[in-house]
């Protein structure tokens, strides 16, 4: 009896059936936000290093005022304040929109320092010799310093980078129809807690192979660089 | 302009807010003294359990660290606080809070653990065998110093995260700093309470961030 409660109240077969579309339909959201995030991050990361490397002092103090403000605030205080503070000065976005831009900029302060740490690790005389053959700034950065800055990151950027499409999940605050936003409507709806189950494993589905891949491009690179 | 400085840095709003965010402020220091020692702890013995003998404890640890980094802290959060009770356990905002923490924290921090036990030689651990140290005595005061020194600004950095993360509580109602704000900006339909509670984030949290930006350059060179 105790047996088949527990069954019912976690994995009842019928919400399993009638749900699992619009689980299925959060997981493509989360997918399509994350990866959204990914790309527009790291390329917003990226871009901030190759201005930082070119040394205008103005330039890149309000760079490192912008990275350190954003790796020092919580991202739900800030998806928060842009969700809920944005329309009173008359800017309306709408949820999904709001979690891109602010996961973005914080990707893109965490990856910046990546990045820049990457590159400040190729030694100078990498410069000096690309320099010398006649390469300017810009073709030296491009071909000679950036190839070399972006495989040292590819360890710790890996790990950030999932660890803030993880954070895909605080839509679900401000009504992202993502996994954990349909899961906990759903569950409330019905006063039953298997769409929890089925949002916890949708995410492991989704997440598992993700950290293994890390796992896997960590190790490779660490033995590369030995 | 004015708009934004009314609507995001009001400061008569702010001063009325003030006590209720303080009083979230100290909720949050409390949660932040259960869940990183808690966090260290758990983490700790998860990576001395990798490095036991029998095989199937580490695969079985190995596989509950990549569940727990796998799945994002407000969704464990939410379902350990959503969940339980149908499986008649009804955990407090504040036991939920500190029961995802450390089977988050655990995964990450002995995640870190690991990679500075690794970085030891196993030079260091014959040496101390040698002695006449047991395994945990090598391990207490011979390894882990070394290793901790070796990870410490990981270490730093996701102890950052951990405070940062406290945020996530307020989603199961528990009155820390963000619930406070996030209460007293929906009480006068205007931003600045949350602003404020930012910059007491930025003021706690932005002298470790620029240490650990500093530690991890001296690293790299």
């Amino acid at each position: 009896m105790q047996h088949s409660i527990f069954i019912d109240s976690f994995f009842k077969p019928e919400i399993i059936a009638r749900y699992a579309p619009d689980i299925l339909r959060a997981m493509l959201v989360t997918i399509e936000v994350a990866l959204l995030v990914v790309v527009t991050g790291l390329a917003l990361g990226l871009l901030l290093a190759v201005v930082r490397s070119f040394r205008f002092t103005p330039i890149n103090a309000l760079i490192v005022v912008y990275v350190d403000m954003f790796r020092a605030l919580p991202p739900l205080v800030l998806v928060l304040l842009v969700y809920f503070g944005l329309p009173n000065v008359g800017i309306n976005l709408p949820s999904g929109a709001v979690l891109w831009l602010v996961l973005s900029l914080v990707l893109g302060a965490f990856a910046e320092e990546i990045f820049w740490a990457g590159i400040l690790s190729v030694r100078k005389g990498q410069w000096e010799a690309a320099r010398s053959t006649g390469l300017g700034f810009g073709q030296t950065l491009a071909y000679v310093i950036l190839p070399q800055a972006i495989r040292l990151t590819v360890p710790p950027l890996t790990n950030r980078t999932i660890a803030i499409t993880k954070n895909t999940a605080l839509g679900s605050v401000i009504g992202v129809p993502e996994i954990l936003n349909v899961a906990t409507t759903t569950e409330s709806f019905l006063g039953n807690a298997t769409p929890l189950t089925m949002g916890a494993i949708a995410y492991v589905a989704l997440f598992v192979p993700v950290v293994l891949f890390g796992r896997w491009l960590e190790t490779r690179f660490a033995w590369r660089r030995a | 302009m004015d708009a934004v400085i009314t609507q995001f840095f009001n400061v008569t709003i702010m001063a009325s807010a003030l006590p209720l965010v303080l009083r979230g402020l100290g909720m949050t220091l409390v949660v932040c003294v259960v869940v990183i020692p808690l966090g260290l702890t758990g983490g700790l013995l998860v990576a001395l359990a990798m490095r036991v003998r029998l095989a199937v404890v580490r695969v079985v640890v190995a596989a509950l660290i990549d569940f727990f980094r796998a799945v994002p802290p407000l969704v464990l959060l939410i379902f350990i606080h959503a969940g339980l009770p149908f499986a008649g356990i009804r955990p407090t905002a504040f036991v939920s809070v500190c029961l995802a923490f450390l089977l988050n924290n655990s995964a990450y921090y002995g995640e870190i653990y690991r990679a500075g036990i690794e970085s030891i030689g196993r030079g260091q651990w014959d040496a101390a065998r040698s002695t006449g140290l047991s395994a945990a005595q090598a391990a207490f005061y011979v390894v882990l110093p070394q290793a901790v020194r070796n990870v410490l600004p990981d270490l730093v950095s996701n102890t950052v995260e951990v405070v940062k993360l406290t945020s996530l509580a307020s989603v199961v109602a528990l009155p820390e700093m963000l619930y406070s704000a996030d209460m007293a900006r929906s009480l006068t339909y205007n931003a600045s309470p949350i602003v404020l509670a930012a910059c007491i984030y930025l003021v706690l949290l932005w002298p470790v961030v620029r240490l650990v930006s500093r530690m991890e350059h001296r690293v790299a060179h």
